[in-house]
């Protein structure tokens, strides 16, 4: 299972963390200050996977942003980088080319999207269109419930 | 700032602050505003409120105040509050929190709830961050939810129910039944889950691995179906169809097929289709036949299937993209430790790799005391059966361990008065000894327990070889001339030593008898010349003795510790020995001779790979010495001058290496250098070593070129350089026709 997935910039700024494993604070920040030194300090042709402590971990870059994630021993390192593409793709589809800026001032609905295709550190759904539809339906679901309470009609 | 400032605006306001105290400041004012909003009661901007608290939490201001808020909100009954409720619960709550265990009645009731998202968002959160105890409460519900006719709904209690399973094990065979069912879903997701949720169970309970053994079939078919199946846009990823779930099935077929003949028996052909059908051009493919790869090597397949697993291994090895690379060395590293026979053949190949700079890929290039380790093991248990050339290879890496020199000397000493069966365990222990007896005689040593070796000991071991039938005439020359060469290492025992060489002076084997006859000249007529002759050898150059078949410099008497002349070239013949991956990793230090055949070899030899690979290599194993060749000016202007020396001349190449050094008061930065050759020259630039030279020549920017070509007479190059000096850009081109030979050629 993965044990976590960051999301940062190059300036080490985070912009985007999901654990799936009980970590008190001071471990989770140790672990996302150590992630980031290790990977912005890689040149940028290296290989895209790493040992870290007793983990794997998979990190590659898109644009101005590091998706990071941390593996167990029995997880596939090059199907985990086809699944940070999915996501990105994911995120590319809904918010329409997506950037760093999307992700920042939209954290909330990142998140929503990644807890469409990953639970439990595993992934939940394969298929791209199911879970662009799926997200669709959320968004509607909550706005007709905001639009309801708003304007009630009886 | 009004307090009811909108998520989008604060986050705008915190991004605009130039300083980190302006940035803490404006923090502060919001949180207190947050937090009085937390303590009214129900107002309109409860959900906004929360988000902007869960922002400044992720940049790493304190947040433990929004917990009760997340536990208010999860309960509302509008939906974009719960759904931002339940976000707030996996960032802000862990099991950690006694906080936690409020929501769980809340979870109770969403799993429950009408609409399939507000299910959704309960299942999430659980599977995210459920505690012993709410999993143990709620694993019932779960358990219906596997059993409901919603495929979204079922996906997602599969995977809850994965997280249940790993919280509390024994829970498991509440899911065992459910899990069986669900493979005969058609929905991808669900199998997905089901999948997981198998794996799960039999990893925890050997009991489940038995009565899931029967599914074998099943899967079988499912992923025949994937793999066979056309193209489906919803799951297709660079033509493989849903690579995540084809990945899983292969993951659990090994799980189900470990030391199991019969469930093994029947996923061969499966594995046999798969590992042959999947195209690999992309990572979705590789992903696939890696973990096919996997699965045949740990499951009882045949021994095709295997041989087939380890080739797809060795066409990673050559592929272009780092990242398989990696995964084909730390695959093959696994597999050579059970089934070396089959990884052999892509010795070459391995090499090449550890030529590669990056450091995720060199981790499998050794230490050098594991190296050396190593390689005294395969010499121990199967010394007879190694190559010829492991003696002087192991012999020169251990000269360029300098610092090691103590440790091998005790480690083969040890060695070889245990046992002298092996000879080319003998050989490299007599030379060693030879070579570093003081060593071995000063007794201590920081990596070995302490041993005291008296010089008897030492005469009697290499006397034992000498004397011993089972020694061959090669290890008791090897022996004959250590002890020779103690005569100056050693104090007390130079007459045994004098004795032991007379006699063997009218030894029935002509080798030996020459020796000694020679040996014993350098006692009687030349002693004042013993000590010279006998002292320590510098660490040898083997591409040198190679090429020259023994330096005309050398004494003639050392040339007899090499027994034969040393193939300097990288040799891609087919081994069949023991462990030769180890032995080849001997051969991994390149000499500075580049052919044109390793160069061609080479995985990714472009002018973009790996700065001074030399160099790297050289570090690693302690550094050869280059012979100092004349340096030539080719370049001076206003302070800046680039000088070039030849090194490794041969008919059809030739290393450049181009130093510039700055005499001038600033350091002169952007420095880059291009290079043109004539059509007939191959040229190869290997990355610098750096583009700043500093200022007053305390330091310089090296770079080394490789030129290859048919007629030295053609051999012109014309080189731009291109720097920064005192902030002004400029750049100067310089012609350069002829080349200065090295010193020796």
């Amino acid at each position: 299972m993965m044990r976590f997935l960051l999301l940062f910039n190059r300036q080490g700024r985070l912009r985007l963390q999901k654990w799936f494993i009980p970590l008190s604070n001071r471990e989770k920040n140790k672990i996302v200050s150590e992630m980031t030194l290790t990977v912005l300090a890689r040149p940028p042709k290296a290989c895209s996977f790493l040992q870290w402590r007793d983990l794997k971990i998979v990190y590659r870059r898109y644009a101005s942003l590091f998706f990071c994630c941390g593996l167990e021993d029995q997880d596939n390192e090059l199907l985990t980088l086809e699944l940070l593409q999915r996501y990105v793709e994911l995120l590319d589809q809904y918010f329409g080319n997506v950037c760093e800026l999307d992700i920042i001032f939209n954290f909330d609905k990142a998140y929503f999207i990644l807890d469409e295709f990953i639970m439990g550190g595993e992934i939940q759904e394969t298929s791209r269109l199911c879970l662009a539809r799926h997200m669709e339906e959320a968004d509607a679901f909550q706005e007709t419930v905001d639009e309801y309470e708003k304007n009630p009609t009886y | 700032m009004s307090p009811s400032v909108c998520l989008q605006e604060m986050i705008r306001v915190i991004r605009g602050a130039r300083t980190q105290g302006e940035e803490r400041g404006v923090i502060q004012r919001e949180c207190a505003a947050i937090r009085a909003q937390f303590r009214q009661a129900d107002n309109g901007g409860r959900s906004h409120n929360l988000a902007k608290l869960l922002y400044v939490h992720m940049l790493g201001y304190p947040a433990h105040f929004g917990q009760m808020e997340c536990v208010r909100l999860i309960a509302s009954s509008k939906y974009s509050e719960k759904r931002i409720g339940y976000l707030g619960a996996m960032m802000l709550l862990d099991e950690k929190q006694d906080a936690s265990l409020l929501i769980t009645n809340s979870i109770k009731n969403d799993l429950s709830h009408s609409s399939q998202h507000v299910q959704s968002l309960a299942l999430c959160t659980l599977a995210c961050m459920g505690s012993a105890e709410m999993c143990r409460d709620l694993a019932p519900e779960i358990e219906r939810l596997l059993k409901a006719s919603n495929s979204y709904i079922k996906k997602k209690a599969a995977l809850c129910a994965v997280h249940i399973v790993r919280k509390i094990p024994e829970l498991g065979e509440m899911f065992t039944p459910s899990a069986h069912s669900l493979l005969s879903e058609k929905n991808h997701g669900v199998l997905h889950g089901a999948v997981i949720l198998i794996t799960e169970l039999c990893e925890r309970n050997p009991d489940n691995l038995k009565q899931f053994r029967k599914s074998v079939p099943e899967l079988v078919q499912i992923m025949k179906n994937l793999v066979t199946s056309g193209y489906s846009p919803e799951h297709n990823v660079a033509g493989i169809s849903d690579p995540f779930l084809q990945v899983r099935i292969l993951r659990l077929l090994r799980i189900l097929g470990r030391n199991n003949d019969a469930a093994s028996d029947a996923m061969n052909d499966l594995l046999a289709q798969v590992a042959t059908n999947t195209d690999s051009s992309k990572t979705a493919g590789s992903a696939v036949l890696y973990e096919t790869v996997l699965t045949i090597m740990d499951i009882r397949s045949e021994s095709g299937l295997r041989v087939l697993a380890v080739n797809i291994l060795g066409r990673f090895l050559l592929n272009n993209d780092r990242n398989i690379r990696y995964i084909s060395m730390t695959s093959l590293q696994k597999i050579v430790q059970t089934d070396h026979t089959a990884v052999q053949r892509h010795r070459g190949t391995i090499v090449d790799c550890l030529k590669d700079q990056d450091a995720s890929v060199k981790r499998y290039a050794p230490s050098q005391r594991w190296h050396i380790d190593t390689i005294l093991h395969v010499l121990v248990t199967a010394g007879g059966d190694v190559r010829d050339e492991t003696v002087p290879n192991l012999i020169q890496l251990i000269t360029a361990a300098s610092e090691l020199h103590c440790y091998t000397v005790h480690k083969l000493y040890r060695a070889l008065i245990s046992d002298i069966v092996q000879q080319s365990l003998v050989q490299v222990a007599c030379w060693c000894i030879g070579e570093y007896g003081d060593l071995l005689l000063k007794g201590e040593c920081e990596e070995i327990t302490p041993m005291q070796v008296t010089e008897d000991d030492v005469l009697d071991a290499l006397e034992t070889v000498l004397q011993s039938h089972m020694s061959t005439p090669t290890s008791r020359g090897f022996a004959l001339t250590a002890i020779m060469k103690l005569s100056t290492r050693i104090t007390n025992n130079v007459d045994r030593i004098r004795s032991v060489v007379s006699i063997y002076g009218s030894c029935i084997d002509v080798e030996l008898q020459q020796r000694a006859v020679e040996y014993n000249a350098l006692f009687k007529k030349y002693d004042h010349m013993r000590a010279a002759v006998l002292e320590r050898m510098p660490v040898i150059d083997r591409n040198s003795s190679g090429q020259t078949n023994g330096d005309p410099s050398v004494e003639p008497m050392k040339e007899f510790n090499q027994p034969k002349p040393v193939q300097g070239v990288l040799i891609q013949e087919p081994a069949n020995q023991v462990c030769d991956l180890l032995d080849l990793l001997g051969d991994s230090n390149p000499p500075l001779l580049v052919t044109n055949d390793h160069t061609s070899t080479a995985p990714n030899s472009t002018n973009s790979t790996s700065s001074n690979v030399q160099d790297n290599l050289l570090d690693l194993l302690g550094g050869l010495e280059p012979t100092p060749a004349p340096s030539v000016t080719v370049f001076e202007k206003g302070g800046l001058s680039l000088k070039l020396q030849c090194d490794q001349q041969t008919e059809t190449s030739t290393t450049v290496t181009f130093t510039a050094s700055n005499s001038t008061q600033s350091d002169i930065t952007g420095f880059n250098l291009q290079a043109a050759v004539p059509k007939s020259v191959q040229l190869q630039m290997k990355a610098p070593s750096g583009d700043l030279i500093p200022a007053q020549g305390c330091g310089t920017v090296t770079q080394t070129v490789l030129l290859s070509y048919t007629n030295k007479a053609n051999l012109k190059m014309r080189v731009r350089l291109s720097y920064s000096s005192q902030g002004t850009a400029c750049q100067d081109m310089v012609q350069i026709d002829s080349f200065p030979s090295p010193a020796w050629s």
